[in-house]
């Protein structure tokens, strides 16, 4: 890409938009998925006890919907994600590309 | 099975150096079992159908972007079950069930180690890659850099974890033929070795693409059932299931000798945390291994070239996470449902009441168990058709990296024409097959559980640093990314082989002597990585690092809007 294109685009209004709420959004997730994992290793490291704490009358233990909560926690905030880059940030891009190849 | 300490070994594996086998193959050693002509005749099909698939792709596979990326017409759904594919070896699906039915929980916690770095990918990388690169990671890595001391680090970096991979994908291959099939050893590491060859050679991407996906719904639908219908014998409640789970490993702990007291806590153990993670430091060390060389393994990076644009590639690893998240809940499930089938048929149990062929069989029998001989033989079809699929596509990978980065690039200097670079590729197919055969062979008897975390741990050290520093900060130079790349790789691989799993369990020195106490070195490798990079990137003043500081502008605009990105037919 010519350089001259690339500055063009840098400077158009809806790619600072597009990369700050990218950036933003990209860092707040990755962070959440990092307290979430690690925070669950710290517990199975730290207090296996309340892990195999039994909830309700049977053998069922916190740790179960615990663990399979951050499966499904892993999924949906993937699925967050993809969701509002494939609507907005596409929108964004198509918009910055139709501005600047005209 | 002629001792007990023959099913000490694989239980071993999976317990102590645990870690490693849940994402490759490392099986431990296995005992030959019966000949067992269902399966084989069910392989045969699949190997027949996958055959059919490469002629049809090998016509479609004219130029070096064929053969790389299949032209990078693969949807995002598609590309996701193949991801799906490669990332759900035969060792994940039977070693992490053996694991849940050995401790239960714990084997929960692997799983999800395996899974939280797709996330990590998707914010961070998967569309930034596919804006930037073409064929490899490298293409990525080395946007804005010198090209050929990148390159020659990052073949390095895809070289060195492939080969490691591909070591625990073949010795895992002979094995389970023992087991599986009941043939032996050295017929499995030949079979995988030529079927790989004939799958990358002709078909190339869209062939090794194809042949992952039919694996991996062929995996996702066996599993699926052997669940439903465990769960179904519980009317769906997974309360009765555990209950029935603890009742078994309780009456077993009796059995075994323990008082009631200490029988009702064994068993009740199983639902929750045991002595998986010992220490903190190793816990965190480990999980950073996962969760980061999941973004580095050069065989899933490269998937991200072969879908036409940035929206699809998002798909596919969306695509990729709901499947694998899927299949390791299905691995839970079937980890029950072995203590309550399979821990309580004697069918299944040797005279001393283990498992026959080893722990690993659990899901194997389960699948006896919950469908008859010819189920067994459907899912010891799909965990062979597994090793295969997976070896095809690391295979592809390595061979890429030399006909692409290292011939293509930084020989040739970007000039070689499609057909010398895919003449190089085919060579170095057939060159990578032969290796694998040998080191198959070679390493029959080794102890390989640390390789499969080793490759791991090499990924989220040396490919993983450089790539991102180099996407999303300015101030990364060719010297920094190079240095510190290097720094990565070396140090995880000689803290590995100061590890316990290496320096006492494969070189057998005295227990206890190893210098470096943790199960995993990504914690410090990745660290020396990330600080080497940004050390030797910060304190250089050479005219080629203003050049590569001032390259980063143009770069970002392309990565995050995709503007003069590759397109599915501009290759």
């Amino acid at each position: 890409m010519e350089d001259e294109l690339a500055k063009r685009i840098a400077s158009h209004p809806k790619y600072q938009e597009l990369k700050a709420k990218r950036t933003s959004f990209g860092w707040w997730l990755t962070i959440g998925m990092l307290v979430v994992y690690y925070g669950f290793i710290l517990l199975v490291a730290f207090n296996k006890p309340l892990l195999a704490t039994r909830i309700g009358s049977g053998v069922m233990t916190l740790g179960m919907p615990i663990g399979l909560g951050v499966i499904v926690f892993t999924v949906i905030i993937t699925a967050i994600y993809v969701r509002r880059a494939n609507s907005e940030f596409d929108k964004l891009s198509d918009e910055i590309t139709k501005a600047v190849l005209k | 099975m002629k001792s007990t300490t023959k099913y000490a070994l694989p239980f071993a594996a999976l317990i102590g150096a645990g870690v490693a086998m849940a994402a490759g193959a490392d099986l431990g050693q296995a005992d030959k079992q019966a000949t067992n002509w269902t399966a084989i005749a069910m392989f045969a099909i699949f190997v027949a159908f996958t055959l059919w698939i490469t002629k049809w792709a090998a016509a479609k596979t004219k130029s070096a972007a064929d053969f790389y990326t299949g032209g990078g017409g693969i949807t995002g759904f598609q590309n996701g079950l193949a991801i799906a594919g490669d990332y759900m070896s035969a060792a994940s699906f039977l070693g992490i069930s053996a694991a849940v039915m050995a401790s239960g929980f714990d084997g929960l916690i692997f799983s999800i180690g395996f899974l939280v770095g797709w996330p990590i990918v998707t914010f961070l990388l998967a569309e930034r890659l596919r804006n930037l690169g073409k064929f490899t990671f490298a293409d990525v890595a080395a946007f804005r850099f010198a090209q050929t001391p990148v390159r020659v680090f990052a073949a390095s970096g895809t070289l060195v974890v492939v080969a490691f991979y591909l070591i625990a994908q073949m010795v895992g291959a002979g094995q389970l033929i023992k087991l599986l099939f009941g043939l032996e050893y050295m017929y499995a590491v030949v079979i995988v070795g030529v079927l790989m060859m004939v799958y990358v050679l002709f078909g190339g991407m869209t062939a090794t693409t194809w042949v992952q996906i039919i694996k991996a719904i062929m995996l996702l639908a066996g599993a699926s059932f052997m669940a439903g219908a465990v769960l179904w014998h519980f009317g769906f409640s997974p309360e009765a299931m555990f209950a029935k789970a603890v009742e078994i490993k309780t009456g077993l702990a009796v059995t075994a000798g323990k008082t009631p007291e200490e029988a009702a806590k064994a068993g009740f153990s199983i639902m929750g945390p045991g002595g998986f993670v010992k220490d903190p430091i190793s816990a965190i060390s480990f999980g950073m291994a996962l969760m980061f060389g999941t973004a580095g393994l050069p065989h899933i990076l490269m998937r991200f070239f072969t879908v036409p644009n940035a929206k699809e590639a998002r798909k596919s690893v969306l695509w990729a996470t709901t499947w694998i998240g899927y299949f390791y809940i299905l691995t839970f499930i079937i980890g029950f449902g072995a203590i309550v089938f399979v821990l309580t048929n004697p069918s299944f149990l040797d005279a001393k009441g283990a498992l026959l062929g080893g722990n690993n069989m659990a899901a194997v029998h389960l699948a006896n168990a919950v469908g008859g001989n010819v189920f067994l033989g459907f899912i010891s079809a799909v965990a062979f058709a597994t090793i295969l699929a997976v070896v095809a596509g690391l295979t592809l990978s390595g061979a890429s990296a030399v006909s692409h980065d290292l011939y293509g690039t930084v020989i040739k200097k970007g000039k070689a024409d499609s057909a010398a670079e895919l003449r190089v590729s085919k060579i170095t197919t057939i060159c990578l097959g032969v290796v694998a055969v040998v080191l198959g062979i070679a390493f029959e008897k080794q102890n390989i559980a640390f390789m499969v975390s080793l490759a791991f741990a090499i990924a989220a050290s040396a490919n993983f640093p450089v790539l991102l520093m180099s996407v999303l900060w300015k101030g990364c130079t060719t010297r920094g990314a190079v240095i510190g790349g290097f720094l990565g790789l070396i140090s995880s691989v000689a803290l590995t082989v100061v590890s316990p799993a290496v320096w006492e369990a494969t070189l057998g020195n005295p227990k206890g002597s190893a210098w470096f106490p943790y199960t995993s070195p990504a914690l410090f490798s990745m660290t020396i990585g990330f600080v080497g990079i940004w050390l030797f990137s910060i304190l250089d003043n050479s005219k080629r690092g203003d050049q590569d500081r001032a390259g980063f502008a143009a770069q970002q605009v392309r990565s995050e809007t995709g503007i003069g990105a590759s397109g599915a037919s501009g290759h």
